[in-house]
């Protein structure tokens, strides 16, 4: 059984049990990515010589009888994530040789629980992206299909974890930066709730929307993770107190009879016909499980898009300004073309008599957004709807049209306009060979639900075919 | 000559005040970076927050916004109980995150005033929160002009006043000013101090028809005043220089104009650029602030007495002349002090504690009080005993009832004459002002 | 949609080339035109969100942590003169 393709769970026990070390377990990951990375373009960096030291250090307090959690486990990190002492490029060629003097608050959580950090993955620029083709690093390419795009803008880090480079990796979802490319790469990705983890160290997209997820092969390792990166920060005042529960542990419930909402919106516009067999199928199975669903509406939905892409780039324009190439990084003029677009467009809606008709506007019909979800969630504990009306597209293929890209977050930016946390899980794939998934959607820190559902799902249809493909 | 002294008469000025105050906080204001960056090593006060690096996320301090609210509580503002940070974004070197964090429409006070001297209300618009900026230094390195920053100063809290205009003249700005920097002294909020950049202000200074009510459409903003003596000679200048340009048929241009000490006058900043478009959006890291009633009742409580208090009520209490109190009040220390004297000295008189505190520039810092009423005690007098002065007092009283009544009846010069019998029956040099008082209040207490 | 790219790009301190300034005011005009959608939603009466926590009033006390060291701080900088970053000489004002 190949180390490298383990879960965090079976690599923890394996560890435990002595069946192999953390070294042994990074090497195999660091040579998938020597032999894979040259086409995939997954990793911008890759810490070789710190991955193995760390693990050195991993296997050493594993003989002291030490049990941190992530002990030995190989993980990447999104490469927004601030590392003390190795670069840091936000797919941007601005941060080209940036090399930051801290790390950021989750990036020290995961090496408090004994994480490798073996690299830090591709990602578009800035964040800003829906493919993967937007980092001025070489686009990312589907390990499922190279000829297609991973989905982004997290791309490095869903492919890393669908390629077994490593056992799981760090994203951000400010417009379903998460879910999108976990649904593409078949691999599970999580959105929590905003502010359910500090964004402190984390290259800033856009601040009331920047969430702070993962992607791993199960919906328990995603549980796992969150249990050690989420909790209120000290750095950033938009973390509550609110306690964090023992998600691994509340997986081992008794599971409950939920009732899941199918929202209509999100099956009127013109969906890909595979994309909606395989999501009614997925319907199917979760009620077999034990759930119930119900249609419901989420009347707003067909202005989120819009709202988001008003609110959004006003954020990064004022979120990029502190990039002017004096305190570290390259002058402004080294910004990627579509960096360059979304900074005008936020100075635009945010500049001198436009306020009012665009974000005040968007900032309103977020409360209405919102306020279709608060209403849905009165009715329904969870919600299941479709990641993207497509499944993956050929690279290049909307690259020329900005507008046509952001169009493929219709059905991810409703979350993060609503603060509300997102499971995106493998459902199955098309004819082509292309994975696509569903995302849960639950009411803020509703967590714990998602991961049941999303376990729930799991093993039942943990015997079909598809779930044997590999890459 | 004719000409000019009708123009003269012809306008007014018309000028508005923008008031910074740096607060001596122990840490800045949105992280944990020490504020005291007076006179350190550049660059050695930052952090990733003050200094802007990618993924840091400003936390508001605590006691800043307290300060805040005293400033304002002390300014008869209206405290607003719904209040937030607002992101004001431009483009500069020395501010790091390319926007500063600042308040736009709901700050933290409002609607405050200031009675000056000739009677006018100052009426302040509003106080609020924000933060400095880093410092900018011209230089020529190399043989090259550079600019060099230092961020030791980004991040430090700003409180910012800003006035109605109300102003007219350079005589009310100063005054203003002075009352100002007195209740932040008094607060210890801040050591205000015009030379350590402490405490800044940049008037708005436009001219209007003395007949015309209303206001100018123009304003001129000038900065770089570092002094009160600048204060007078800036304003005096840029009223003078509109006047002129007024003479000649013209309205002066809305612009930002900077102090030159070398050459005396005011010198356009601004090239061909509109203003600055700020693009104001409420700061999305930082969650809105809520008071409560009980908060807000609880910091006015904690109030102290502020100078024009204090002033008034020295004046009454201790019969102390406007000159006497103004200087005792000046510091808040000095005001301590002097009534801490008063209250330990018993037959010491009022004046002389306050003139010894006013003339002979005691210092109070090392001064104990009680050290000072024993120097006052000793330079007057030998010891003497209390009842041997009152028994003669009271013979003194008994065998001139003739000088007694006199005095009672208003001849007060009686008493030199009754100092003089106590003095001969005592047979030792007494501090005459000890004795008056002594004798004073024994004939008040007397009765015949 | 008309707008106003190189006014825009001065707002925004983004140097571009005449080339640039046609390509973008093209696809930025696209944009606008597609987010005027939102003039469809009736926000009468509506308050808009702009913290989704609900949080209020975070603050911290008053007290010091250490800072970076001057080298640190100085580290991600090519332009540097005696402890203090450095960058062309500037004229004129701030705000």
């Amino acid at each position: 059984m190949k180390l490298r393709s383990l879960t965090i769970k079976k690599a923890t026990e394996g560890l435990k049990q002595k069946k192999f070390s953390s070294v042994e377990l990074t090497k195999a990951c660091l040579e998938k990515i020597k032999k894979l990375n040259p086409t995939l373009n997954a990793f911008i960096s890759v810490c070789e010589e710190e991955a193995l030291k760390d693990a050195r250090k991993a296997d050493k307090a594993m003989q002291n009888g030490n049990t941190s959690p992530l002990l030995g486990i190989p993980i990447a990190l999104k490469d927004l994530f601030l590392t003390k002492g190795i670069r840091t490029t936000a797919g941007s060629k601005v941060l080209e040789n940036y090399v930051p003097p801290f790390d950021a608050t989750v990036v020290k959580k995961l090496k408090d629980a004994g994480a490798v950090i073996i690299g830090k993955t591709n990602c578009d620029a800035w964040a800003h992206g829906s493919s993967g083709e937007n980092s001025d690093f070489g686009p990312t390419k589907n390990p499922w299909n190279t000829d297609y795009v991973p989905g982004g803008s997290s791309s490095g880090s869903a492919v890393a974890v669908a390629s077994d480079m490593c056992t799981a990796s760090t994203g951000t979802d400010t417009g379903g930066s998460i879910r999108l490319p976990a649904s593409f790469c078949n691999v599970v990705g999580l959105k929590p709730t905003y502010g359910r983890v500090s964004r402190y160290g984390i290259v800033a997209m856009a601040s009331s929307l920047d969430s702070i997820g993962h992607f791993t092969k199960t919906v328990e390792d995603a549980a796992l993770l969150l249990s050690i990166t989420a909790g209120n920060d000290s750095m950033d005042a938009t973390t509550p107190q609110k306690q964090v529960p023992d998600y691994p542990k509340s997986l081992n419930r008794k599971p409950r009879e939920l009732m899941l909402g199918i929202p209509k919106e999100y099956f009127l516009t013109g969906i890909d016909p595979e994309i909606k067999e395989l999501t009614t199928k997925a319907l199917s199975v979760l009620r077999v499980s034990n759930y119930h669903t119900q249609e419901i509406s989420l009347p707003h939905t067909e202005y989120a898009n819009a709202c988001y892409y008003i609110i959004q780039p006003a954020e990064v324009s004022s979120n990029l300004a502190r990039y002017d190439g004096i305190r570290y990084g390259f002058r402004r003029e080294t910004f990627g073309d579509e960096a360059k677009r979304r900074i005008m467009l936020g100075t635009y809606t945010l500049s001198s008599g436009y306020y009012d008709a665009y974000y005040k506007k968007a900032m309103k019909v977020r409360t209405l957004i919102t306020r279709d979800f608060d209403e849905a969630f009165k009715i329904v504990d969870a919600i299941i709807a479709p990641v993207s009306p497509t499944p993956a597209w050929k690279i290049g293929e909307k690259i020329d049209d900005p507008l046509k890209m952001y169009l493929s977050d219709i059905f991810t930016v409703t979350a993060n306009l609503a603060g509300i946390p997102g499971l995106s899980i493998p459902i199955g794939f098309t004819k082509n060979g292309l994975p696509v998934g569903i995302q849960i959607l639950g009411p803020q820190f509703a967590e714990e639900t998602l991961f049941e559902i999303g376990k729930a799902f799991e093993e039942a249809t943990q015997n079909e075919t598809w779930r044997k493909r590999k890459p | 000559m004719e000409k000019k002294k009708t123009i003269a008469m012809r306008y007014t000025p018309v000028i508005g005040l923008e008031v910074h105050v740096e607060l001596k906080t122990r840490s800045k204001m949105f992280c944990a970076c020490s504020a005291d960056y007076f006179g350190r090593e550049p660059n050695t006060h930052t952090c990733p927050v003050c200094l802007g690096l990618p993924g840091a996320l400003p936390v508001p301090n605590k006691k800043a916004i307290d300060w805040c609210i005293l400033i304002g509580l002390a300014l008869n503002c209206d405290i607003s109980l719904f209040s937030k940070f607002d992101r004001k974004n431009y483009f500069y070197p020395d501010l790091s995150k390319g926007y500063q964090i600042s308040q736009y429409d709901e700050p933290f006070c409002e609607n405050g005033h200031v009675k000056i001297s000739n009677g006018k209300r100052i009426n302040i618009r509003r106080v609020h929160m924000e933060e400095d900026t880093g410092k900018l230094i011209h230089e020529a390195v190399d043989d090259q002009k550079v600019s060099l920053i230092d961020f030791n100063r980004s991040g430090v809290p700003l409180v910012e006043i800003v006035t109605e205009p109300d102003f007219e003249s350079a005589e009310e700005v100063i005054e203003y000013l002075k009352t100002v920097q007195q209740i932040v002294r008094y607060l210890e909020v801040s050591n205000a101090d015009m030379e350590k950049g402490n405490m800044r202000l940049e008037p708005n200074i436009s001219l209007r028809k003395i007949k015309n009510s209303d206001l100018p459409k123009y304003k001129v903003e000038v900065k770089n005043i570092n002094s009160f003596k600048f204060v007078e000679k800036t304003i005096n200048f840029e009223i003078e220089r509109q006047k002129k340009i007024f003479e000649g048929g013209k309205t002066p241009v809305q612009e930002t104009r900077g102090w030159g000490e070398a050459k005396g006058e005011t010198i356009s900043q601004r090239s061909k650029e509109e203003a600055h478009d700020y693009r104001y959006f409420p700061e999305p890291d930082i969650p809105p602030i809520h008071w409560t009633e009980s908060q807000v009742s609880h910091l006015k409580s904690q109030m102290i007495e502020l100078p024009q208090t204090k002033f008034d009520r020295l004046r009454r209490v201790y019969g102390l002349s406007d000159y006497d109190a103004e200087i005792l009040t000046k510091e808040k220390k000095t005001a301590i002090y002097f009534e801490e004297a008063v209250r330990l000295a018993k037959a010491i008189p009022t004046k002389t504690i306050a003139n010894w505190i006013i003339n002979k520039r005691i210092d109070i810092q090392n001064e104990s009080v009680g050290r000072l009423i024993k120097q006052i005690s000793m330079s007057h007098s030998s010891s003497i005993d209390e009842s041997k002065l009152q028994s003669a007092i009271k013979d003194v009283i008994k065998d001139n009832e003739k000088a007694v009544n006199d005095y009672k009846n208003g001849k007060t010069s009686v008493i030199m004459f009754l100092i003089g019998n106590v003095m001969r029956k005592l047979k030792t040099k007494i501090n005459p002002s000890i004795m008056k008082i002594a004798l004073e209040k024994a004939l008040r207490n007397s009765n015949g | 949609m008309k707008i106003d790219i190189a006014h825009v790009a001065k707002l925004a301190n983004l140097p571009l080339s005449p080339k640039e300034e046609k390509k973008f005011e093209k696809q930025l005009s696209d944009v606008l035109g597609y987010i005027q959608k939102l003039n469809e939603v009736d926000t009468e009466n509506v308050e808009p969100t702009f913290q989704v926590t609900g949080l209020e009033t975070i603050v911290r006390c008053d007290t010091t942590f250490p800072s970076l060291s001057q080298d640190e701080a100085l580290s991600g900088s090519t332009s540097t003169y005696n402890g203090l970053f450095k960058v062309e000489a500037i004229f004129g004002n701030g705000s």
